[in-house]
C-alpha cells in the first residue's frame, strides 16, 4: 500500500477521534513528536521533584510535611507513567534517561528556578501545578492512547497538589506581616516563569499547527496562557496578593484579562541552560543515577540468585 | 554489566467482582519487585485490591493490520444480536 494512503487513513482516524494505539501504523513525524513531548514531560515530572524536595525536611509542621512528601512522591509516579507511555513508541528507558542526564533532552524550564522560602512551596503548588493542570487536562484527550490514559491518572492526582499549595499561601496571607511579605515575594518570583510554562507565543511556535492537526494538542499556547491568567486573577484576590504585572486588567470587549509582555529572552536563556539552577538540577539527577548504580546491579544479581534457588527447589 | 531491568505489564482489579484492567507498565528485576513497584506506582490511592504483573515479552498480541480479517466477519452476523428478531409489542420479559 502506498505511503500516502496510509497517511490519509491515519489522519481520517484522528479526525474521527479514534485513538492511535502503539502497534497501529503512524507517520514517523507523529512518533518523533510524541517521543519528544512525552519524554520532556516525564523528565519535567522527575526534575520537578528537586525544587520541592528541598523543603521536605524543613516543612513547618507534620501536616505540611506529609502532604509535601505525598506530592513529591506523586510527581515521581507521574514521571513513571509517562516514561512507560513513551516506551510504547519504541524507545527504551535507559535511552530516555541518558538523554536527560547528558543534557540532550529538555524539561520544563520552570524547574530551573530556586525555592528560596517556604512560601515558594505554596507558590509552586498554586501557580506551577495550576499551569501544569491547564496544560494537562486537554492532553487527556490526546490522540495517542497511552499518553491520554497516563494523563487521566496524572490529572486525578494533580488537583490535590494545587489545593495544598493554595492552602499554604492562604495560611501565610492570614499570618504576620513578615509572612505576608514572604508570600508576596514568592508570587513575584514565580508568576512570570509560570506564564512561560505554556511555551512561546503561537506566532513563534511552528509545530503547534501540526500538533493540533494530529490532536496531540487541543489548544494553542496562547489560548492556555489566557485561561490561566483569567482564573489566577480571582484566586489572587482571595490570597490578598498582587500579581506582578502592571498591565493586568479586564478587557470587557474580549471577555478576558489583558496582560503585559513576557520576557522571552529570559525564557530562551533558561531553556538554553543558563537559568539559576540548570547546572544544579542536572548534577543532582546525574549524582542520583550514578550513586544508584550499585543498587541496580545488586538487584539484578539478587533476582538471578532467587531464580537459581527456585530451579533447585 | 547490563542493568536494564525487564519491562512488566501491570493489571489491577479495582474492586471485588470486577476484572483486572491494564494500567500501564514498569521495570523490575523479577516478579516480586514488579508487584512491589506496581503497588507504589499504580495504587497510591486505593485504586486496587489485586495486582497482576506479566513480563511484557510474554504478551502475545493480535496484529492491527489483521483487524479486517479478524473482526470483519462479525459485522455481517447481525443475527447474533437480540434486535435482529421481530417480536410483537405484547410479549413481556424477553
Ligand atoms: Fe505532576
Ligand atoms: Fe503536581
Amino acid at each position: 500500500m502506498a505511503e500516502h494512503t496510509l497517511e490519509e487513513r491515519f489522519q481520517a482516524k484522528i479526525d474521527a477521534e479514534i485513538k492511535i494505539e502503539p502497534k497501529d501504523w503512524m507517520p514517523d513525524a507523529y512518533r518523533k513528536t510524541l517521543i519528544r513531548q512525552i519524554s520532556q514531560h516525564a523528565h519535567s515530572e522527575i526534575v520537578g521533584m528537586l525544587p520541592e524536595g528541598n523543603w521536605v525536611t524543613r516543612a513547618p509542621s507534620l501536616r505540611r510535611k506529609v502532604a509535601l512528601l505525598a506530592k513529591v512522591q506523586d510527581e515521581a509516579g507521574h514521571g513513571l507513567y509517562l516514561y512507560s507511555a513513551c516506551e510504547t513508541l519504541g524507545i527504551d528507558r535507559d535511552t530516555l534517561y541518558e538523554q536527560l542526564h547528558s543534557g540532550k533532552a529538555k524539561y520544563s524550564s520552570i524547574f530551573n528556578y530556586p525555592t528560596l522560602t517556604w512560601a515558594d512551596i505554596g507558590a509552586i503548588g498554586w501557580l506551577v501545578d495550576g499551569a501544569a493542570i491547564m496544560n494537562q487536562v486537554p492532553l487527556c484527550r490526546c490522540s495517542y492512547g497511552p499518553y491520554a490514559r497516563a494523563m487521566v491518572r496524572v490529572c486525578k492526582e494533580e488537583s490535590f497538589h494545587q489545593r495544598q499549595g493554595f492552602e499554604i499561601l492562604l495560611t501565610l496571607s492570614k499570618g504576620t506581616e513578615g509572612q505576608q511579605r514572604m508570600l508576596q515575594n514568592a508570587v513575584d518570583r514565580w508568576w512570570w516563569p509560570s506564564m512561560m510554562m505554556f511555551g512561546p507565543p503561537d506566532a513563534d511556535s511552528p509545530n503547534t499547527q501540526q500538533s493540533m492537526k494530529w490532536k496531540i494538542k487541543r489548544f494553542t499556547n496562547d489560548e492556555l496562557r489566557q485561561k490561566f491568567v483569567d482564573v489566577c486573577v480571582d484566586q489572587a484576590k482571595v490570597l490578598n496578593v498582587t500579581l506582578p504585572d502592571p498591565d493586568l486588567k479586564w478587557n470587557e470587549e474580549r471577555g478576558h484579562y489583558d496582560f503585559g509582555e513576557i520576557d522571552w529572552e529570559e525564557f530562551w536563556n533558561v531553556v538554553k541552560g543558563n537559568g539559576p539552577c540548570n547546572k544544579e538540577r542536572l548534577e543532582a539527577r546525574n549524582k542520583a543515577w550514578d550513586d544508584g548504580a550499585w543498587v541496580r546491579e545488586a538487584a539484578v544479581v539478587h533476582a538471578e540468585k532467587r531464580r537459581a534457588k527456585k530451579k533447585i527447589a | 554489566m547490563n542493568t536494564n531491568w525487564p519491562l512488566w505489564e501491570v493489571f489491577i482489579r479495582s474492586k471485588q467482582g470486577l476484572s483486572h484492567k491494564h494500567v500501564g507498565s514498569l521495570h523490575a528485576t523479577d516478579e516480586k519487585m514488579a508487584i512491589e513497584n506496581a503497588r507504589d506506582v499504580y495504587t497510591r490511592r486505593n485504586e486496587g485490591i489485586s495486582i497482576w504483573v506479566v513480563e511484557s515479552k510474554h504478551v502475545v498480541a493480535s496484529n492491527p493490520e489483521d483487524s479486517e480479517s479478524l473482526y470483519d466477519p462479525a459485522n455481517d452476523k447481525v443475527y447474533r444480536h437480540p434486535t435482529f428478531y421481530d417480536l410483537p409489542d405484547g410479549v413481556k420479559h424477553i
